[in-house]
């Protein structure tokens, strides 16, 4: 097996588990949802590598019947999924800022005090 | 008027009554006659059906179906008719009762007490005429949950204690045991119809049989086979003309008459003779009578004594039915019937020493037989029914039980009955005797409590007494029931 | 008829559009009840359609399966489909005056178009034939999940929304990855094509590593998705703290969806539901009896009532997987009609919650004392759905049940049989709680002036569900049958 050649999984690999830690391991909402974007985006990258062909062009039509290009369908598909991502981040940026006028707070242990003290 | 028609009225006319009983709420003297109505028109329906010469070969009634071959099903048998019968009567002489003792001890919330005993009733009667497992499973859930507000009617920590502890075993072997063995019963056989010699014959091997009929025998908690019998004295919190028809009448006898029910239309005869599998419930139940009996020697209050007979009266039920020869099934099924109306006449005695003299326990009752003669001279009769001395209906089955324990060689379920019944003297003979021959303790003037309570626990030791000259009814019943060679 | 499947998906969405437009109340309402509606009666056409034609395709735009998006609806849609639109129509005409009491006036408007977005991504899913766009709409439906959730009057409603989102999302990626693995190996995003391409391609019998990561993706991020014991930890918070609508519709629903999802990806795809024979069943049967007994458990402690029901959620969840890992057709129509007669009975129950939080005020086990005095038709209502949830012959939660049981007897798996009636008996613990507190326990002084019998307008949707509970518990051959097609039609492949 190719180790090296494969090295855009290798990143790919890298980003995922770095975003997914630093949604686990940090308190703070903001940061959190950085690493979920970190984490979504490593899947983009998946998607773009897998239709990727070397050597080959953008999918337009030529004259040249053995032209040989790269896979356009992963390419959109993932445009999809970055409207899906921006979206979530909104939403999860919203709900900060909801949270921070209703606590006063972004910190998750600070905000279990707040609910646990209650 | 059909069969058909008065087997589904048996079930409507109670239900149909709590709804009328709830409605009139306000009105008291409206709601107590009700009550009364109620009880006496399905007393009604129930004697119509006995002089059916159809009854017991109509195919099932189906009420619903939920799944393909799992029916709701209702049918008519010679003991669920019994069972029907003893409990319709019975509940027409409680009803009586009740109006008086509710009102002489001004208890609250009159109305749910009878709302709910007529659910009861509307449940033991459904009971009493399911056609398959599954009928029966609900009712017997129905029995229990609207037995519940019953036992807890004082609503104090005691009653709410012992409410649950009431349900909590009733559901959890219900669901717990009951259930998986009706599952179990379904997926080897394709059926939960009762049949007259058994459903399962041919498709369940020894071993099965042993664990299935130890699933029954358990899952039917309200037959208080030991140890799943604790639920009976802690019931007892409830208020007396509860404790008399519902334990002493339809919720044990319900738990019996399943057990009967099972054994004979579930296992059949043939089938639990030939593996032996009825001797494990013959030992459990005659371990329950001696043990039942030990500790009801030590209890000092009136009911809790009583409850414990109970339990050890219930015992002879199951394991007379579990010897299964003709001459035992005849003894234990006379025995539902002479149990039910000596044990409501204990209680109904029990309650009218508490209207009248607030006394609850054994050993305050000194002398109290010559204030209230009446009530201790029925107490006495149904105590000689409990013991098996004649003339009253406790003699006969015994008689028969016996007779079925020689018939199938069985001698130490004849030592069992000869100690039991000793156990039986020793724990009610005392109660007899202070009454009437100790010295009169109490400084408080009584007479008898009010006459309608009075009359009612008369009118059980009457009938206590008549079954044992006249005890061709329920005879008759139990010779049609299929048993080998019977 | 023809364009049916897509007006499914398309008048919801045009729906929260006009909603956002007028800004209304009460115009925004109307227009969520008229999209439920005709939703509903859609989903009723296709049901009938298929139970007499068969299969229904649709190809987006005019292109081609399996170049272009095809929705495909076949026995299971159709029954998930009766299932979600079903609960919508059944919650809208509810949603007036719930909202009223729970949501501010200006911010009402905005959650009937979240609510219909959710619903068109959910019936999105329901209908589409492709991978991907399973996966935009199930994203569809989330992100208006956890805007809905927020909407809850309390702050914890917020973290709860958060929590919910960041497990949704990860989940959902983990689907992504899944689902773009599934890609790279076939080249086809269409779900029959895929399993064509598999199987034509010998990819199935191969042991293909990349085929089982894909699933290994896939079926952990569903899970977290269907709250499948224990990756369900959004799930309690996001019940208790959303608006009482929210929770409804979504309990009866979303989780649903996704069971669904699960369905199709191991059973259509990998036709027949090797994977499951393989390993996935026992694999899932273990978190399946872990939900039931723990959920179980942890419900009977809850004082907040819809606490404890999403709790039961989490329980009953378990059952639809415990049903599906058996995978034989009685386990999976088991599992699949569990899907139907959970949706009645949480919807009915969480229904209960919204009409005693509408009159208490909260739904704390104390708020019930006295309950079954002042709203005797609210309470009476919980008890029916309680019996359902126990699975009380005569309701529906018995037939589901009884299925689940037999399909596990039918293994020779007795504990599990045993494990599926002591769930039911940890069901009967909670619920009788409430029940006994409601009519056993006297009322508070202070609060019996202030209540009394819910309204009308959520009595109504209340009790239809209730009489659904109880039909659908004396007569089950509808689901019976829908349920029975579709597990045979999903096992299909492997005969």
């Amino acid at each position: 097996m190719n180790w090296v050649g494969h090295y855009n999984y290798w990143v790919v690999i890298f980003l995922m588990m770095s975003g997914f830690y630093v949604v686990i391991s940090r308190g703070n909402m903001i940061k959190k949802l950085l690493g979920l974007n970190i984490f979504s985006t490593s899947v983009f990258l998946l998607y773009i590598s897998m239709g990727k062909i070397h050597g080959g062009t953008a999918p337009i039509l030529t004259d040249n019947p053995n032209q040989v290009y790269s896979n356009p369908l992963p390419h959109v598909l993932i445009l999809t999924a970055i409207v899906v991502g921006v979206a979530t981040t909104a939403v999860g940026l919203a709900l900060v800022v909801r949270i921070q006028e209703r606590y006063g707070t972004i910190e998750e242990d600070e905000i279990r005090a707040k609910d646990d003290s209650l | 008027m059909s069969t058909y028609v008065l087997i589904e009225l048996a079930i409507l006319i109670p239900a149909c009554g709590a709804l009328f009983i709830a409605a009139s709420s306000r009105i008291p003297n409206l709601r107590e006659g009700v009550t009364i109505a109620t009880a006496a028109s399905l007393l009604a329906v129930v004697a119509a059906l006995y002089n059916r010469a159809d009854l017991f070969t109509l195919p099932p009634i189906v009420l619903a179906q939920p799944l393909r071959g799992l029916e709701l099903q209702l049918s008519a048998e010679p003991l669920g008719l019994l069972f029907a019968g003893i409990a319709s009567l019975l509940w027409l002489i409680t009803s009586v009762y009740t109006i008086s003792y509710m009102r002489s001890n001004n208890e609250s919330h009159h109305t749910r007490l009878y709302v709910c005993f007529a659910i009861a009733l509307a449940s033991t009667m459904g009971i009493a005429f399911s056609g398959n497992l599954i009928t029966l499973f609900l009712f017997y859930e129905s029995l229990t949950l609207s037995t519940y507000p019953l036992v807890t009617h004082k609503q104090d920590y005691d009653a709410i204690a012992g409410g649950r502890y009431y349900l909590g075993i009733l559901i959890s072997t219900s669901v717990g045991l009951l259930l998986p063995a009706i599952i179990w019963t379904w997926h080897a056989t394709g059926t939960t119809t009762f049949n007259a010699g058994g459903i399962l014959s041919g498709h369940i091997g020894n071993g099965g049989v042993i664990v299935l009929l130890l699933l029954y025998a358990f899952g039917i908690g309200k037959a208080a086979l030991m140890p799943i019998h604790r639920w009976l004295p802690e019931a007892m919190v409830a208020p007396t003309p509860v404790s008399a028809l519902l334990h002493a009448v339809a919720v044990v006898k319900a738990g019996v008459f399943c057990m009967v029910k099972v054994l004979l239309y579930v296992f059949g005869a043939d089938m639990l003779l030939d593996c032996g599998g009825n001797n494990i419930l013959v030992a459990l139940a005659a371990f329950t009578i001696i043990a039942a009996s030990l500790i009801a020697l030590k209890q000092d209050n009136l009911k809790r004594r009583l409850a414990y007979s109970t339990v050890s009266q219930l015992s002879y039920i199951t394991m007379a039915a579990a010897i299964l020869t003709p001459l035992s099934v005849k003894g234990a099924v006379f025995h539902i019937a002479a149990h039910a109306f000596g044990k409501i006449t204990l209680f109904f005695g029990a309650g009218a020493i508490y209207t009248a003299a607030h006394k609850t326990k054994v050993s305050e009752l000194g002398g109290i037989g010559r204030r209230m003669p009446w009530t201790m001279g029925a107490f006495a009769v149904a105590c000689l029914s409990m013991i098996g001395l004649p003339p009253a209906a406790g003699m006969l089955s015994k008689w028969f039980i016996m007779q079925g324990a020689f018939a199938a060689d069985n001698l130490p379920v004849v030592g069992v009955l000869l100690l039991s019944t000793l156990l039986n003297a020793s724990y009610f003979v005392p109660i007899v005797y202070t009454a009437f021959f100790k010295p009169d303790t109490t400084n408080h003037r009584h007479g008898e409590a009010p006459w309608p309570m009075v009359v009612a626990l008369c009118a059980t030791a009457l009938l206590t007494v008549a079954l044992f000259i006249w005890p061709q009814i329920p005879l008759n019943l139990a010779a049609q029931l299929p048993v080998k060679g019977g | 008829m023809i364009h049916l499947p897509v007006a499914l998906v398309v008048i919801p969405l045009l729906g929260a559009a006009v909603c956002v437009l007028f800004r209304r109340s009460f115009i925004a309402w109307t227009v969520a009840l008229a999209a439920a509606w005709s939703g509903f009666a859609i989903s009723i056409l296709i049901a009938v359609y298929i139970m007499k034609i068969g299969t229904l395709s649709y190809s987006i735009g005019g292109w081609p399966p399996p170049w272009g998006i095809a929705y495909h609806i076949d026995y299971l849609n159709s029954f998930v489909l009766l299932i979600v639109s079903g609960i919508a129509a059944v919650v809208m005409p509810y949603a007036r005056t719930s909202v009223n009491y729970e949501i501010e006036e200006d911010s009402q408007a905005y959650f009937y178009c979240l609510l219909l977005i959710c619903l068109a991504g959910l019936l999105g899913i329901t209908v589409t034939g492709d991978a991907f766009n399973m996966y935009v709409f199930l994203e569809l439906s989330s992100l208006s999940s956890y805007a809905l959730i927020g909407m809850g009057k309390r702050r914890r409603a917020l973290t709860a929304a958060y929590q919910y989102l960041v497990m949704g999302t990860i989940g959902a990626t983990f689907l992504l990855i899944g689902i773009g693995l599934l890609y790279n190996l076939t080249g086809t995003l269409n779900i029959h094509d895929l399993a064509h391409q598999l199987a034509v391609n010998n990819i199935i019998g191969s042991h293909n590593r990349t085929l089982l990561t894909a699933f290994a993706f896939i079926i952990v991020g569903l899970s977290l998705k269907l709250a499948l014991f224990p990756l369900h930890l959004w799930l309690p918070n996001a019940y208790t703290y959303a608006p009482s609508v929210a929770t409804i519709f979504l309990a009866s629903t979303a989780t649903k969806v996704a069971v669904y999802m699960l369905l199709r990806f191991c059973f259509t795809i990998l036709s027949g539901g090797f994977i499951f024979k393989l390993t996935l069943g026992k694999i899932l049967l273990i978190p399946a009896l872990a939900a039931i007994l723990i959920a179980s458990m942890v419900a009977i402690f809850q004082y907040d009532i819809k606490r404890m029901l999403a709790y039961s959620s989490v329980a009953q969840i378990g059952y639809m997987i415990l049903g599906i890992s058996l995978a034989t057709p009685l386990g999976l129509s088991a599992g699949i009609l569990h899907l139907f007669n959970h949706a009645l009975m949480k919807g009915l129950l969480f229904m209960v919650m919204g009409a005693v939080n509408y009159r208490i005020g909260a739904v704390y086990l104390n708020d019930f004392r006295g309950l079954g005095r002042t709203m005797p038709w609210t309470m009476a209502a919980f008890v029916v759905g309680g019996m359902s949830l126990m699975g009380i012959p005569l309701t529906a939660g018995f037939i589901s049940k009884w299925y689940l049981v037999q399909a596990a007897l039918e293994k020779g798996w007795w504990p599990v049989a045993a494990l599926i009636l002591i769930g039911s008996l940890l069901a009967v613990i909670y619920i009788w709680r409430v029940v006994e507190t409601a009519y056993f326990n006297p009322a508070q002084e202070m609060e019996a002036e202030s209540s009394g019998e819910a309204p009308l307008s959520l009595l109504l949707p209340m009790w239809l569900l209730v009489l659904a509970n109880i039909y659908f518990g004396i007569d089950s051959s509808i689901p019976v049958e829908l349920a029975g097609r579709a597990a045979t039609l999903l096992l299909g492949g492997a005969s």
